[in-house]
């Protein structure tokens, strides 16, 4: 029989290493996958991770990372808070999708109007629109106790169907021949996100998440409140016994999440995307909590994190269009990333027993 | 990014050939073909059409011709990305197969002038390089609109839409007209799934068809749920969509609306080899093969099927037009007069249902 045993002082030197095995890992299984659809394993891989970076036209593609990891950071920097303090807000996804809504109709509402305020202001509003939409699992949570995982997760849902909404009637395009989605604003430079140096890649939203993860480490590891995260998650007694008010604690967490996962929304409303249609959601919010685990829940680990996603996503379609691979070998592909991390983590925090089972504080 | 003015270009000039775009003198060598597909590839409907129209063009210029496709591609920055690498990747001519990747299609095409962009079903031909085809959908409703009205033994046929745009509602629109002109006591429902391809959405709502009595089941949705619904309950019956599906034959599927790409295809990349290509917005239908009529079955009586071929071969040979007055909006008003056909201006844009069809389309 095997069972786990929780291991008393995991290495430091392997809770950094296991997010590269896990890549390597990801690597030598992907290839494995790939050779048995017909294609050179190493091709498929250098193909996604090395000519994003440094191939053919690879300027264009580097630009595509940022574009592609923005979103991913903000969104996982503010996850990565709550699930520090043990808040597990797992509708990201909806408070993205309202903060592009509430934002984009700031905008349109002004169009065709030029001026430098619009903008800010839209930005500012698709920050409160995903605020507004965490609150709800957070007022519900803190007064009538209920779970936070579902309420936030069940709210995506009613997200996507506002967003279907806003995109057949709304938002939909006055001029657009009574097709859906919104206007789109590469016609309407006043609400424009536009790249910062041209064909950079680099747009307000990535200033942004590369601002936000640093403002959050800072918080995290010299501020108050980020004590209070860390105590809140690791030693729920303790903290209360320092005075740490759950329900300031689950406002703060949700709030703050929900608020980047608006301005995420708003970014790629107003930039890449450029219009809000049905389809305007394609799983930022849920991609960002895997993204928030490979990056360690570290604001910094987290740039990392989201650029090697990014890199798996470019590089992927990369793969797909180059070599005709099936999208849904990229997509396993991407799933064991995952699988690989979450395995790999547990033999950094418990050790496999041979023997009798006697589980000794193994929690799952 | 270069500003467009969106309506200056989007005027409609469907089935017109557009003059100005940059004809080649010269015939290219070899052309790479480039596919963007919205689904993926075995989706058993639109994106497996689609992809069936790419392999016959290496049937059809072997050596000379060199395909290359992208399956499920999301709309927005992603596919703009998918787009750019083909044309970074060397493709001469690139077709993006969904509504949805119209602005991105247009985009690119403005940074690649030297590389022809074809867009299926959209309106925006902002470039001299973005042509648009689309399929006269309509002209295949209208003969299941026939059989429908014929073989429905509880005068309610019902009509899963998919979203509610100008195409679908032709659709809806041409099926209820032939209905009714076949059978004047028939209603039809209409459910939106919001969806083009969600077999559990499809599910519920041919189920919530058949709750109300629904024994003929239209669909423009692209999955066999619906069919695999009406197989359960005896005596429904429907329609493949896009691809044959001929796995429900010979009921509850009993013919089928096909699309078929590949004259299209086969066309264009003629065209780009021989030389002639030019900019255009193509509308074909059943005259020009894009749209199929699937084998109508024994389960359907032969005089029935008999009429619904006359209205097949008398739309292809161009004597009849499915939208033709007297007709009504749904308010009560008039839209087309005695003998009068509806233009294809209208159609583009059609946003209303006909008279006698119930509930609203939603806004």
């Amino acid at each position: 029989m095997l069972s786990l045993e929780r291991r008393a002082n995991p290495s430091q030197f392997w809770l950094w290493f296991t997010p590269v095995l896990a890549v390597i890992l990801t690597m030598v299984a992907g290839g494995l996958l790939f050779a048995l659809l017909g294609s050179n394993p190493f091709t498929v891989i250098r193909t996604i991770f090395w000519d994003p970076l440094a191939g053919t036209n690879a300027s264009y593609f580097r630009a595509q990372l940022f574009i592609k990891a923005a979103p991913l950071i903000l969104i996982a920097v503010g996850l990565a808070m709550g699930f520090r303090a043990g808040i597990w807000n797992i509708g990201a996804e909806g408070q993205y999708i309202m903060g592009a809504i509430i934002g984009a109709s700031v905008g349109l509402a002004f169009f065709p109007t030029e001026n430098r305020l619009i903008f800010p202001l839209m930005v500012a509003a698709g920050a409160f629109g995903g605020w507004a939409w965490a609150m709800i699992p957070a007022i519900l949570k803190t007064k009538f106790n209920t779970n936070e995982i579902l309420v936030s997760l069940m709210l995506v849902y009613v997200a996507q169907a506002i967003l279907a909404k806003a995109s057949f009637s709304f938002l939909r395009n006055p001029d657009g021949m009574g097709f859906p989605g919104s206007r789109n604003f590469s016609t309407y430079p006043a609400a424009r996100n536009l790249d910062l140096i041209e064909r950079s890649g680099f747009h307000w939203g990535a200033v942004a998440a590369l601002g936000v993860a640093v403002a959050a480490y800072v918080l995290l590891t010299r501020h108050g409140i980020g004590f209070r995260i860390r105590l809140a998650g690791q030693a729920p007694r303790a903290a209360r016994f320092h005075g740490v008010s759950p329900t300031r604690l689950v406002i703060f967490c949700l709030g703050f999440a929900g608020a980047l996962a608006g301005l995420a929304g708003i970014f790629e409303a107003s930039g890449p995307s450029g219009q809000i249609t049905e389809n305007f959601a394609t799983g930022y919010g849920f991609t960002a909590i895997i993204v928030a685990f490979l990056g360690r829940l570290n604001p910094l680990g987290i740039i990392f994190a989201g650029l090697l996603m990014a890199l798996t996503y470019v590089g992927g379609s990369l793969a797909e269009s180059r070599l005709n691979l099936p999208a849904a070998s990229i997509q396993v592909f991407q799933g064991m990333l995952l699988f690989f991390l979450l395995g790999v983590d547990m033999l950094t925090n418990y050790r496999i027993r041979y023997g009798a089972a006697r589980v000794k504080g193994a929690g799952a | 990014m270069q500003r467009r003015n969106l309506l200056a270009t989007a005027a409609f000039g469907l089935g017109l050939a557009l003059s100005g775009g940059s004809a080649m003198a010269q015939g290219l060598e070899k052309v790479k073909a480039c596919f963007i597909y919205v689904g993926p590839i075995g989706d058993g409907g639109w994106t497996y059409q689609h992809h069936q129209g790419a392999l016959a063009l290496t049937e059809a210029y072997g050596d000379k011709v060199e395909i290359a496709w992208q399956e499920s591609v999301p709309e927005g920055a992603d596919a703009e990305r998918a787009i750019t690498q083909f044309a970074l990747d060397g493709c001469n001519i690139i077709f993006t197969t969904s509504f949805g990747f119209m602005d991105a299609t247009n985009a690119v095409a403005a940074q690649f002038p030297d590389i022809k962009f074809e867009h299926a079903t959209g309106f925006k031909r902002d470039q001299p390089n973005v042509s648009t085809y689309d399929a006269r959908f309509y002209e295949g409703r209208a003969v299941m609109g026939t059989i429908a009205g014929h073989m429905t033994k509880s005068n309610k046929i019902g009509y899963i839409g998919s979203y509610p745009i100008p195409e679908v509602i032709q659709g809806i629109n041409a099926s209820f007209i032939h209905a009714k002109k076949v059978n004047p006591d028939v209603t039809m429902s209409v459910v939106w799934a919001y969806t083009w391809f969600d077999p559990a959405k499809e599910a519920d709502a041919a189920k919530a068809l058949i709750d109300q009595g629904v024994d003929v089941i239209l669909q423009h949705t692209d999955s066999t749920a619906p069919l695999a619904e009406a197989q359960k309950v005896e005596g429904v019956i429907g329609f493949g969509q896009a691809s044959d599906m001929a796995a429900y034959k010979p009921s509850p599927r009993v013919s089928a609306i096909i699309d078929n790409w590949a004259p299209y295809y086969v066309k264009r990349v003629g065209a780009l080899l021989d030389g002639t290509y030019e900019q255009s917005a193509a509308w074909e239908g059943i005259a020009g093969g894009e749209v199929e009529i699937g084998e109508i079955t024994d389960a359907v009586p032969a005089d029935v099927k008999a009429a619904a071929e006359k209205m097949r071969d008398d739309i292809a040979a161009g004597t009849y037009h499915p939208f033709t007055g007297p007709l009504n909006k749904q308010d009560g008003s008039a839209w087309l007069a005695e003998g009068e056909v509806a233009d294809d201006g209208a159609l583009a844009t059609m946003n209303f249902y006909v008279e006698g069809i119930t509930g609203e389309i939603p806004k």
